[in-house]
């Protein structure tokens, strides 16, 4: 009866988080999350169970033997112990225990030792300050920032494999809705898997404080149908457009010291410290997340970056505003 | 006679000595106070400091509160925020929790032993003044170095500092290096005090108290002094091996000479969770002597309550990776973390269970004192729910470094710690002060914390569920965190009027608060045999005692705890063991 209700309630619950947030851990999209999620029930049960029953001894006991005003002065009687009580408190604990520990440690087997489907997607990701790198190594892509996925739903198993580390400091990928966390340390290769179910965007953060702007290190996820996911490794696997139109803005990003950060595939530039801007106009954001990838954003962004995200690596370059503009010009042809 | 070498209340413990002493210009007062070895003085001023700290890290949880009312909020800056929830961490943690359970302890322990100092008198002060000392070296960073601008050079690494962040080449100038020496300074006054406690308690017992017939007060701060042996150390050493690195070229945290940023992580939680065991084995004691003296009962389950304390210092040795479940630990590591910290529900679980059989059948005093630990008995049941939660590692991998972990460690230290440390001082105040604490104002203090703390920390469960990470200077608008964070905020705020109301009480009442006399609330442990507050040697004649509630033997000649019969050792009631 009262697990029963508490599961309702859950249920309940799950339903209002879901409606009120993007990045809720209930509601699950893929199956690492579906794993938590699925816990979380179980747990939230036999803890709301035991929070129940020990609440309600709690406070009877509070309001049951509290001093009466007509109270005599005299004191109870003083009982020291009860051996017998004393064990059934300490063994029915024990047996709960052991039932939790072994619903979740199948889990933890289940989720970290999943062996590894040939149809499976590899990708990379390495944490920077305060960004994303992302490398699909059979494919030849290296991206930040926005990764792009394959659904993995029931006609089409082709879940991701991801092995992460960091360049510089501890970073954690996280987007509730796929997966739980995993970090990413420097001189280390963790690993981790997804297999979003339904296309769409999702969104995360880093979860690990990495310095001063832990905060908008934001992450996105498009889960991509295979067609749309062909379509963009396709796109991805191009060098970067060469518009003649927009040469002056190109020299500048060659000739200034943006080439030192950034790469470009098709041009001399091949800087590794920053993103990869091979395709930077396809993306959303920039900036990690920080801002919308607008015209007006890219400007203010090239021209100081700290008027967007104070304290990130990027320094301001001291251009003239022909060179922003023209530099601007030059990344928004970059499809 | 059970107890008649007992100094009786009002009888020849009571001298005027005190008084006397207070006499002097306010330089001698001072000087006094400075140069003290008295563990009652040191005790006060642990105490002291404590609530200064109490009130700084408080003003710093507000500054963080303000800032995430609104999201995309620019109250303060995004460098200045990180500094603010690091040196809030460090603070609550290090000087305030610490030396709060270090007051008590250092007060209560000779008196609850019937003797007249601590084992160590000039260690325990200097071990005072090296915590002070930290403290006072980590503030010195807000004005040290670039100084006086934004939060100054205040450590940014959060509390846990997890390294390679805290490396010369990611953490410039000296903020760092005010956060690891201040800790290594205030470590050793820590150790200091663990050392102190141990031998007091096996050491320095009055006549007739064997082990087990020691309070259990002095029996927890036993235990939580060999935690603090095994868990201050490593800190201390992580924090030299940290500073080798940043001034004497070492490697062992610097990954990009191939050190290990993993190596760091478990020196630190290595410490960091018996840390939380530190600080609540204290909160525990301060149950144990409220709950029976208000319940008008014998505590239950004496020896399970030893064993368990003692079960859960051993156990929680070996929990420390939980906080390292997405570190990426093998699944056999990670089942292992699992298991060790589910188990120590389980001593936990029997000491809550006892408490509640302790108040069974009593007749249940609701003194300001009570009330608190009645708030301590709900609030840690929850915090050691959720901590099952968190146990559970997949759904970890989930929650961990979100909002409901920050919940969860907040429920431990204020919902647990704090409230028990309120609720001690409302107990023992009249005995250091000799003057009662302001009931009425102590039912404002607690209606308004339990009212401020429950609508702060319940609600901030909810956006870690809904995927909103610790350490966030802000937070995008579309994510459904916004008025979640706005009733935190509320919470915050209520918290921080309750504190002020127990700082007006506390001022007020040692000022015109109504005398306590020796034994104000009728309790049965030996510190109320003395007069109130104690002279400076404690007790006049050194107090022999028979059985573990030597004040109950003397009030209840005709019915002691335990009888005494020739050549036979007792443990006291129906429950031998």
């Amino acid at each position: 009866m009262l697990q029963a209700a508490l599961l309702l309630a859950a249920c309940a619950a799950r339903h209002a988080f879901a409606l009120s947030s993007k990045t809720s851990i209930f509601s699950p999209a893929a199956t690492p999350a579906k794993v938590s999620y699925d816990l979380s029930l179980f747990v939230l049960t036999i803890t709301g169970g035991i929070f129940v029953t020990v609440a309600s001894l709690i406070l009877y006991a509070a309001v049951r033997f509290r001093r009466r005003p007509d109270d005599d002065g005299s004191e109870p009687p003083q009982i020291f112990g009860s051996n017998q009580i004393e064990l059934s408190w300490t063994i029915i604990p024990v047996l709960i225990v052991v039932v939790m520990f072994l619903a979740t440690a199948r889990m933890i087997f289940a989720i970290q030792d999943a062996p590894q489907p040939p149809s499976a997607l590899e990708v990379t990701v390495i944490g920077h300050q305060f960004w994303w790198e992302f490398r699909y190594p059979a494919q030849h892509i290296t991206t930040a920032n926005e990764l792009h996925i394959p659904v993995s739903d029931t006609s089409t198993s082709r879940p991701t494999f991801m092995k992460l580390t960091s360049a510089d400091v501890i970073h954690s990928f996280w987007v509730p809705r796929l997966s739980g966390k995993i970090d990413l340390l420097p001189n280390r290769i963790n690993e981790m898997w997804m297999d979003p179910h339904t296309p769409g965007l999702y969104v995360g953060q880093c979860a690990q404080f990495c310095g001063v702007q832990h905060a908008k290190m934001l992450l996105r996820v498009y889960v991509d149908t295979p067609e749309q996911f062909a379509a963009w490794v396709k796109q991805e696997q191009q060098p970067g457009v060469q518009d003649p139109a927009v040469a002056a803005g190109r020299h500048d990003f060659e000739s200034q010291a943006c080439m030192n950060c950034h790469a470009i595939a098709g041009t001399p530039a091949r800087g590794q410290f920053g993103p990869d801007l091979t395709h930077l106009a396809s993306r959303k954001t920039i900036a990690s997340g920080a801002a919308d990838n607008t015209t007006e954003n890219l400007e203010r962004w090239i021209d100081n970056p700290d008027l967007i995200k104070t304290g990130s690596l990027m320094p301001a370059m001291h251009l003239t505003a022909d060179q922003v503009h023209d530099i601007t010009a030059y990344l928004n042809t970059l499809q | 006679m059970a107890g008649s070498s007992i100094p009786v209340p009002g009888g020849l413990g009571a001298t005027e000595v005190a008084a006397a002493e207070a006499e002097g210009t306010w330089l001698e007062v001072l000087h006094s106070w400075i140069v003290t070895v008295d563990h009652k003085k040191l005790g006060i001023m642990y105490v002291l400091y404590a609530m200064l700290f109490l009130v700084i890290g408080g003003i710093e949880a507000i500054i963080i509160r303000i800032q995430l009312f609104f999201p995309d909020n620019h109250f303060v800056s995004a460098e200045t925020f990180n500094r603010i929830f690091t040196m809030h961490g460090t603070t609550m943690i290090f000087f305030v929790a610490m030396p709060i359970t270090f007051g008590f302890g250092n007060y209560l322990l000779p008196l609850m032993l019937g003797v007249r100092d601590m084992a160590f008198p000039r260690l325990n002060a200097f071990a005072f003044w090296m915590s002070a000392f930290g403290g006072l070296l980590l503030y010195y960073s807000f004005i040290g170095g670039v100084g006086l601008q934004g939060a100054g050079s205040a450590p940014d690494v959060g509390w846990w500092a997890y390294s390679p962040l805290t490396s010369r080449a990611f953490s410039r100038g000296h903020s760092t290096d005010y956060w690891a020496i201040s800790l290594i300074v205030s470590g050793f006054g820590s150790i200091g005090v663990g050392i102190n406690f141990i031998a007091t308690a096996f050491c320095t017992r009055c006549k007739g108290m064997t082990l087990f017939r020691m309070p259990l007060l002095p029996w927890l701060y036993v235990v939580q002094s060999f935690l603090i042996l095994l868990a201050v150390s490593p800190l201390t050493a992580a924090q030299v091996m940290l500073t080798i690195d940043r001034y004497l070229g070492g490697h062992f945290f610097d990954t990009q000479a191939g050190g290990s940023a993993l190596i760091w992580a478990h020196f630190f939680w290595i410490f960091g969770h018996p840390e939380v065991y530190v600080l609540i084995m204290p909160s525990f004691a301060v149950l144990n002597e409220v709950v029976p003296v208000f319940s008008r009962k014998a505590i239950f389950g004496y020896p399970a309550m030893v064993a368990a304390s003692v079960a859960i210092a051993f156990v929680s040795l070996g929990v420390w990776a939980h906080h390292m479940f997405t570190i990426g630990m093998t699944s056999v590591g990670n089942a292992f973390f699992v298991l060790s910290t589910m188990v120590v529900g389980i001593p936990t679980g029997i000491k809550i269970f006892n408490w509640i059989a302790t108040m069974w059948g009593g007749k249940i005093r609701y003194a300001t004192a009570m009330l608190f630990c009645v708030g301590f008995l709900v609030q840690f049941l929850i915090a050691g729910l959720t901590g099952i939660i968190l146990s559970i590692a997949p759904f970890n991998w989930q929650l961990h470094n979100s909002y409901f972990v920050i919940a969860h460690f907040h429920y431990v230290i204020v919902g647990g710690i704090l409230f028990a440390m309120f609720g001690g001082i409302y107990y023992w105040f009249p005995k250091v002060t000799g003057r009662m604490l302001d009931e009425r104002l102590g039912k404002w203090n607690f209606w308004l914390f339990v009212i401020g703390f429950h609508l702060c920390f319940d609600v901030m469960h909810v956006p870690g569920v809904l995927g909103m990470p610790r350490s966030i200077y802000t937070y995008e608008a579309d994510r459904g965190w916004t008025t979640l964070n706005q009733i935190v905020s509320v919470g915050a705020a209520i918290q921080g009027i309750a504190i002020a109301i127990l700082v007006y009480n506390i001022i007020r009442s040692c000022l015109k608060g109504a005398v306590a006399g020796p034994d104000p609330w009728d309790a049965w442990t030996l510190e109320w045999t003395t007069s109130s507050p104690p002279p400076p040697y404690n007790f006049a004649i050194e107090p022999v005692v028979h059985s573990r509630r030597p004040l109950w033997d003397l009030k209840h000649p005709n019915d002691p705890d335990e009888p005494l019969e020739e050549g036979m050792i007792h443990s006291g009631g129906k429950s031998p063991s």
